[in-house]
């Protein structure tokens, strides 16, 4: 199929989509924040949102992309598509691209999408922005956010561009450099305008029945055959151990470079109180990278972002590139020796001493406090 | 068979990073290191050249200063160095980036059983976009966040993690494969090498060179050519700090744990 596709001609977009992202046939959870989030950049742009979904025994699945907001799903089915490779997907998504020319694109930034969305940014030749933690299209909202979460001079700062329409352009918003700074990019002469969007960030709406059972399923004709596929899969393995759910988790305990100098007890002491709160452990980068634990269960810029009901660091210092994966926490706790540890500047409360005499006590109180209620 | 190792000299984010008041960052006041999974990707590329005696090139876009990275690379053992600079390409996202480097590998020569190496992301941008949009614009397969990675009959064994397990996959040379920390402990440099790198050649590439190449698209080269811009960049607002709690460690716990109660949180 030789398409007519141009990616300058802007005016030949329309439409909002969002990669559907499955593993053997079950949504990834972050399909359905990206679902939610399109929804709303369609309605700022008064367009419709759309699913694009790959696989193989997918079409029990479809309903639910109509659920979190979407009109309409593309569902593109072939025993090829079962497994994800690169090769088929990226020649699948791109050719779907090609032919109904959406003008925002969005990924999730699960080790899939990040592998997928920059092969199909680049053999479509527009622009990527990755790991967005924040999109925009309406330009009043991008200032109101602005106004809450940057220490920018808003009332100050100049907003219009002569070379693109500001109110009508996405605006992706993402942290660089560790957390350090946050920057906002356009992609102005080029579509579609693609994003990969961090898990855990985007807020899932309420699934809607009526919209579930509204969507418009849409079969298009697509290409695919072995020889598209340049590797073989040999095997796949689960990790032996449980996959920690961070992302998901009400209560994280998390432990940083402060248990040095008695590692298993201080992760042992962590792992108790997680369990009296019904949570899980986190960590700190040090303490991934010194090995003490595996990087799954990492909060932070190179980790994952959290927002659980409670989070408690210990013997965390607040390196930004921490901070930038928790700091949304509802509720947030920090146990440091240091008084002047900037995790404190972040946190609800803080207590200043040694947290291998502070923990005990703290789960011995939390056990006394239950047996009130 | 030979192998390429993309690396780049980054700004090093765990330490203090400093921002001007416009909201850019006082780079002056930041050590440079090599981005710490392209580290990574060199120990693999110098671990294979053990098994296969094959030839390490390391390729780099960059500064002129960028040359010093190149030569503490090949100061553990890297044998040839490619710098690709010039003011042309400053200010490219990571489209315009891959096209430059996927060129510069070209033109450096590409055969049939090599392979390319490259760090999962870089730390200044997290972006982790360079690596397969240098295989799209090569037309050649990739495999990111490679685990484990081993060589059998010309093709290349890739174990690569996903959030909740690890697909071993097969893939023909060439390729691009990029790696992550799991992968290995970078090694030191050492002495032998140190004497060798201290007047060993760097290739230098600039946009003369360049330009004429089929993969480059000068619409698409540089701060004006690249498909994404930034619009406004920032700094997060700083928060104002907590409550202390104060007493004995049994008086804070206490009182925290009924803190807790209080808002129904346990």
């Amino acid at each position: 199929m030789k398409r007519n596709f141009d990616s300058k001609d802007l005016n030949a977009f329309k439409n909002v989509w969002v990669f559907c992202e499955q593993r053997n046939g079950k949504m990834m959870p972050t399909t359905f924040e990206l679902l939610s989030e399109g929804r709303k950049l369609a309605d700022e742009l008064g367009v419709e949102l759309c699913g694009l979904l790959l696989g193989s025994d997918i079409g029990c699945i479809s309903s639910e992309v109509g659920g979190y907001g979407a009109d309409k799903v593309y569902v593109c089915v072939s025993q090829l598509l079962k497994l994800y490779t690169t090769d088929a997907y990226t020649k699948v998504v791109c050719d779907m691209i090609e032919e109904y020319k959406p003008e925002i694109m969005l990924f999730g930034a699960s080790n899939i999408g990040r592998d997928l969305a920059p092969r199909c940014a680049a053999r479509l030749r527009t622009g990527l922005c990755a790991d967005c933690t924040h999109l925009d299209v309406n330009l009043q909202e991008y200032i109101s956010f602005l106004r809450e979460n940057s220490s920018l001079d808003v009332d100050n700062t100049k907003f219009t561009s002569s070379s693109f329409d500001e109110n009508k352009t996405l605006k992706m918003t993402r942290p660089a450099f560790g957390g350090h700074l946050m920057a906002t990019i356009v992609c102005p002469r080029f579509r579609p305008a693609m994003a990969t969007v961090r898990p855990g960030v985007m807020k899932k709406r309420e699934f809607d029945d009526v919209k579930a059972a509204k969507i418009q399923v849409i079969n298009p004709a697509f290409e695919i055959s072995e020889d598209d596929i340049h590797t073989d899969v040999i095997e796949i393995s689960n990790m032996a151990k449980k996959i920690v759910n961070l992302t998901g988790a009400d209560y994280i305990v998390s432990v940083g470079r402060g248990i040095s100098k008695d590692i298993e007890g201080g992760i042992k002491l962590a792992g108790e109180l997680a369990d009296e709160l019904g949570g899980v452990v986190g960590a700190s980068r040090a303490v991934v990278d010194s090995g003490w634990l595996p990087s799954d269960r990492q909060v932070g810029q190179t980790g994952k972002t959290v927002h659980p009901k409670v989070y408690i660091a210990l013997g965390i210092s607040g390196a930004i590139q921490h901070k930038v994966g928790m700091q949304d926490s509802e509720f947030i706790i920090a146990v440091n020796k240091s008084p002047i540890a900037p995790i404190f500047e972040i946190a609800d409360y803080g207590l200043c001493g040694d947290l291998f005499k502070i923990v005990p006590e703290l789960i011995e109180s939390v056990r006394h406090e239950k047996t009130l209620m | 068979m030979k192998i390429f190792v993309t690396v780049k000299q980054v700004p090093d984010t765990s330490g203090v990073v400093a921002v001007n008041p416009d909201g850019t960052l006082d780079r002056t006041s930041m050590k440079t290191i090599t981005n710490p999974d392209d580290m990574n990707a060199v120990e693999q590329a110098l671990k294979l050249k053990t098994q296969y005696n094959c030839k390490v090139v390391a390729l780099t876009m960059g500064p002129g200063q960028a040359e010093n990275m190149l030569r503490e690379l090949m100061a553990m053992g890297v044998d040839e160095s490619v710098l690709v600079s010039s003011r042309e390409f400053g200010g490219s996202d990571t489209y315009a980036t891959s096209q430059i480097i996927a060129a510069a590998i070209e033109t450096y020569g590409l055969e049939e059983d090599d392979l390319i190496l490259a760090g999962q992301q870089a730390i200044d941008g997290d972006t982790a976009q360079v690596g397969p949009q240098i295989a799209e614009k090569l037309g050649i397969p990739q495999v990111t966040y490679a685990a484990e990675v081993e060589a059998s009959d010309g093709k290349m064994i890739v174990k690569k993690m996903l959030e909740d397990g690890y697909v071993t996959l097969r893939v023909k040379t060439p390729c691009l494969i990029t790696c992550i920390k799991e992968l290995n402990q970078p090694r030191y440099m050492n002495v032998e090498d140190i004497y060798r790198a201290y007047d060993a050649p760097v290739a230098v590439y600039d946009f003369e060179k360049l330009k004429k190449h089929p993969l480059i698209d000068l619409e698409y080269i540089g701060l004006k050519g690249s498909p994404t811009n930034i619009y406004k960049s920032f700094t997060p607002p700083l928060k104002s700090g907590g409550v202390m709690l104060k007493g004995s460690n049994e008086e804070m716990a206490g009182r925290m744990a009924a803190i807790l109660a209080e808002k129904h949180l346990i």
